[in-house]
């Protein structure tokens, strides 16, 4: 997952990470491995006694999720609820740790102070953070669940007696240290620590396979749709068109001759077909106007508003519009379809309109990949929206909006 | 002012070939008095013939368009003109615009739209093809919105309305004035409003960066 440098601002990755994506945002913008920052985070936990987990919970808190604008931090502002169950919370830790403190014991203050942090973060972002994140860190304390519902699992018993001597032991050691030796108390620190690796291991293990292993479907699954959504606009296209000349030798060898160069361009040189190679959004509505105006015999008005670069959201987002453009020089029946693309601060909209004969939406056979595929599923892969406005006999309007990332952030997945 | 049922029409573009055309496209709904091929000509015919509308193309070889109608705007205000082009370069259409055209369409237009277009200009109302509602948004919509490179003399011609800003993009993705209506459960009568009131902004605004714009469409 090494990936090149990135020089946008600090954003977080939470589908690459193990909790909130932090150490993968890290990693994203540095350049270096997600796992060697990982280890880099625990050690320097460790040396600072729990310190560092605090500023991970407070990156959590303050940066927002790639893509978007705005952190957890900002949402926390509204929820008063969250804030007072959190200061509640904090502030009950803080009476055990003030009351343990006064028993004795002066390293429960070192390690206390962090812990009581740490939890009043946790609970602000579990209450705040959206679904999917809430969904990451619900599969995290699952284990400290089972442990109450689930006694079924083999060797529970075993971990459990092992944790609990050790636990005992260790607590032992630490109540019994009262101005002994200064070794003593790491060793009760190790031991308590070790009750709990103990028990949560072998769970939180395979937590983190299933994670990388759920990641790695993820990404293997959406590879396939983007694969199956550039064959079906080109191949299948080119194929369809070839059919329906089949009478015009000449137009048939055009076509396929096209076509196998755009296959050669994607397989070999990686150009992905109907590739925007330069270039702008008002040029790459310009190079949609003209490829279909030339492909299937319709005029193509074009309009653009406003301009900006391109990056992977936008390529989608035109590529669902040049689909969009050329089902409606196929099946409106009418040979001028309007293309209206405008560039906002915040997003970018693609309306494609025909006054054609329309269909009936709900209507569209399954495998019918056109609309499904390249056009919504395009568009909701990349966050974007697509809806579609059809009247039978008067025509149909397809709208696509994509936001505009905050930054220009070049991930390393294409 | 009323339209009159068959407005009359002059035809100023420098192709035979198209003045032919468009004079059998607009058939007997208009009454073409005079044809022209450049400037000069034009005025004199339009200076004699005084029509309703003046069908002109954005570009001829002894200028543009906007020479023709700021030759005779001041002495015939009555006679109002529909810029035309092939081409779109946005400064050349704006240019006629600011000039004082009262609308522009493309040539790719049909003959009932034209038609209607021309009945639209007589009687007084803007006409904007999906391409010039594009063109106007986009000069509008080019930052600073507070004037800060040049005074602004008056803010409210600098800008569009929220509800202007939505005829427009409704315009430039193609409905007709009848489905905006429809689409914003306004009247017709209102759309018109609006695009007139665009109009006269154009025409009008100080800003700086309209006469500007047009020569560097930056990226936003």
């Amino acid at each position: 997952m090494r990936g090149p440098k990135d020089s946008g601002p600090l954003r977080r990755i939470p589908e690459e990470g193990l909790l909130g994506g932090v150490a993968a945002g890290l990693a994203a913008r540095t350049g270096r491995d997600p796992t060697v920052i990982r280890l880099a985070l625990v050690l320097v936990g460790l040396v600072t006694v729990g310190y560092a987990f605090v500023a991970y919970v407070l990156f959590w808190l303050l940066v927002p999720v790639a893509g978007a604008d705005s952190s957890i931090a900002a949402r926390v502002k509204e929820d008063r609820r969250g804030i007072a169950l959190a200061v509640g919370l904090g502030s009950m830790l803080v009476a055990l740790l003030v009351l343990v403190g006064a028993i004795g014991g002066k390293w429960v203050g070192t390690l206390g102070w962090p812990l009581v942090i740490s939890v009043v973060g946790l609970v602000l972002i579990w209450r705040n953070s959206p679904a999917s994140e809430q969904a990451t860190m619900r599969h995290l304390v699952e284990p400290l669940v089972g442990l109450t519902s689930d006694r079924s699992r083999p060797g529970i018993g075993m971990r459990l007696a092992v944790a609990g001597v050790s636990l005992i032991a260790g607590v032992s050691i630490l109540a019994s240290v009262h101005g002994r030796l200064n070794l003593w108390p790491l060793v009760g620190v190790a031991l308590v620590i070790g009750a709990i690796a103990v028990v949560l291991g072998p769970w939180w293990l395979r937590i983190a396979r299933d994670l990388v292993a759920e990641r790695r479907a993820r990404i293997r699954a959406e590879e396939r749709a983007d694969m199956a959504a550039r064959v079906h606009d080109s191949v299948l296209q080119t194929l369809a068109l070839i059919q329906k000349s089949a009478d015009q030798p000449q137009r048939v060898t055009q076509l396929a001759r096209a076509q196998e160069r755009e296959l050669r361009a994607w397989l070999f040189d990686g150009r992905a077909p109907g590739s925007l190679d330069e270039m702008s959004l008002a040029a790459g509505v310009r190079q949609i106007q003209q490829e279909v105006e030339a492909q299937h015999g319709v005029s193509v008005e074009a309009i653009t508003v406003g301009d900006c670069e391109l990056d992977d959201d936008l390529v989608a987002l035109l590529a669902a519009a040049r689909e969009a453009t050329v089902n409606a020089a196929k099946w409106s029946g009418e040979d001028v379809v309007s293309v209206f693309a405008e560039v906002e601060p915040a997003s970018v909209s693609v309306y494609v309109r025909d006054r054609g004969k329309g269909f009936d939406p709900a209507a569209v056979p399954e495998d019918r990949k056109g609309l499904a595929e390249s056009i919504h599923a395009r568009m909701a892969r990349r966050g974007g929206s697509a809806t579609v406005r059809s009247t039978p006999g008067q025509g149909t309007e397809v709208s696509l909006t994509m936001p505009r990332r905050a930054g220009e952030r070049q991930a390393s997945r294409t | 002012m009323t339209a009159p049922s068959r407005p009359r029409v002059v035809i100023v573009d420098d192709h035979g070939l198209f003045r032919a055309g468009v004079r059998s496209e607009l058939g007997d709904q208009v009454e073409v008095v005079g044809e022209a091929d450049d400037v000069q000509p034009a005025i004199a015919v339009i200076g004699a013939h005084l029509p309703d509308v003046v069908l002109l193309d954005v570009h001829l070889p002894g200028g543009g368009g906007q020479l023709v109608v700021s030759a005779l705007k001041a002495e015939h205000p009555q006679v109002r003109f529909l810029a035309l082009s092939a081409s779109d370069a946005p400064e050349d259409v704006i240019a006629v615009i600011r000039a004082g055209a009262r609308g522009y369409v493309t040539k790719t237009i049909s003959g009932v739209d034209l038609v209607d277009a021309v009945r639209r200009v007589a009687a007084g109302d803007a006409v904007f093809s999906p391409r010039l509602a594009g063109f106007v948004l986009d000069a509008f919509a080019s930052l600073p919105p507070a004037d800060q490179a040049a005074p602004s003399f008056d803010p409210e011609l600098d800008q569009l309305t929220a509800r202007e800003r939505e005829v427009l993009r409704l315009i430039a993705r193609g409905y007709t004035y009848k489905e905006i209506a429809r689409e914003l459960t306004i009247s017709i009568r209102t759309v018109e409003t609006h695009v007139s009131s665009v109009l006269h902004k154009l025409q009008l605004s100080t800003r700086h960066q309209l006469t500007r714009w047009a020569a560097e469409r930056r990226l936003i």
